[in-house]
């Protein structure tokens, strides 16, 4: 009888913990299905020169963070700075995917904001960014040695992002 | 000049024939682009298909849906690259599989659940409440002497 009148509760708190955890979740981040798969092939161009083609071979072989920006975006120029920064004090390479931009825009973007880049990949049409699963910018991924995408992290890199997630996870490939 | 004649006839029949076929296999492309566009679900507004977005990234994975089916992949290798790229969250009808089993049959459980309830609670009311024979002689003669004394 006691646990028949209390069923009802318990019933609601399970409820509620439903609801409590989905509310916790931003829905805008969606798990990445490419972790610990090979960084996608591709075949661009340099953003500076439409010439020069890019591909998979000249960004992998060592660590690197590839980050996705368009100088459309406007969480990337508060995000800009710190990857500056990285390239000045932390030991990474650091590529770009200028995505969705034109060369022009693109080019006057990173010359007023500065280049923290070791490349820029031009990708006007997402056909790398939907390789990457990409979603909107900024996205970052850091890829190991062996050409692996190992986290993908959406949004701003902001200070605490690096400190407390990205540069550790760096620090363990490097031990690999 | 009656052949030359035979000959422009059926030449013109060719290329006629074929332009028609050209532009039925390019409307089948199409229906079977926007069929596919249709179970894809735009990753940036989130409740759209990419056919009914205007997002750009919709636009893009638009324009990639009918490249791919150009290219000779069938509608469900198409679905299945966006599914590797942007797993299954891109897929506007969950897939039956293990962690969606709830998802599917969840409701039909609850509504087995409620009925078995439903039908239990109500057999058991029947049973708990049998049916009162009416009174007897003696019975009501007491009832009778009962009221009588009241009054």
């Amino acid at each position: 009888m006691k646990m028949k009148t209390i069923l009802p509760l318990v019933l609601f708190a399970v409820l509620v913990g439903f609801l409590a955890f989905g509310l916790t979740r931003n829905p805008a981040t969606i798990d990445s299905v490419l972790i610990d798969t090979p960084f996608p092939e591709f075949e661009l161009t340099d953003l500076y020169d439409p010439d020069q083609v890019v591909t998979k071979a000249d960004l992998t072989g060592e660590i690197v963070l590839v980050n996705v920006f368009g100088s459309w975006c406007v969480a990337c120029v508060q995000e800009h700075p710190k990857l500056v920064e990285l390239s000045n004090t932390a030991n990474i390479k650091i590529v770009g995917v200028d995505w969705r931009d034109t060369r022009e825009n693109g080019m006057a973007w990173l010359k007023k904001y500065g280049d923290p880049y070791h490349r820029v990949v031009f990708d006007a049409d997402s056909l790398l960014a939907i390789d990457l699963g990409i979603t909107g910018a900024p996205e970052s991924y850091l890829v190991d040695k062996q050409g692996d995408i190992r986290y993908k992290h959406v949004g701003i890199i902001t200070d605490q992002v690096w400190d407390d997630i990205l540069a550790p996870i760096v620090v363990q490939l490097r031990t690999e | 000049m009656k052949i030359i004649h035979a000959i422009f006839i059926l030449f013109s029949l060719l290329v006629s024939g074929s332009a028609l076929a050209q532009s039925s296999t390019e409307a089948e492309l199409e229906a079977r682009a926007r069929e596919v566009g249709q179970s894809l679900r735009c990753v940036v507004c989130q409740n759209q298909s990419i056919e009914e977005s205007d997002a750009v990234l919709a636009e893009d994975m638009r324009r990639l849906v009918r490249k791919r089916l150009e290219a000779g992949d069938s509608n469900a290798d198409v679905i299945n690259f966006m599914q590797d790229r942007y797993g299954d969250f891109v897929l506007l009808k969950p897939p039956v599989q293990t962690n969606t089993y709830l998802l599917w049959f969840g409701p039909f459980i609850l509504l087995f659940g409620m009925l078995f309830w439903f039908v239990r609670k109500t057999r058991k009311r029947s049973e708990t409440s049998p049916v009162i024979p009416p009174l007897d002689d003696e019975e009501k003669q007491r009832l009778e002497r009962l009221l009588g004394d009241e009054q």
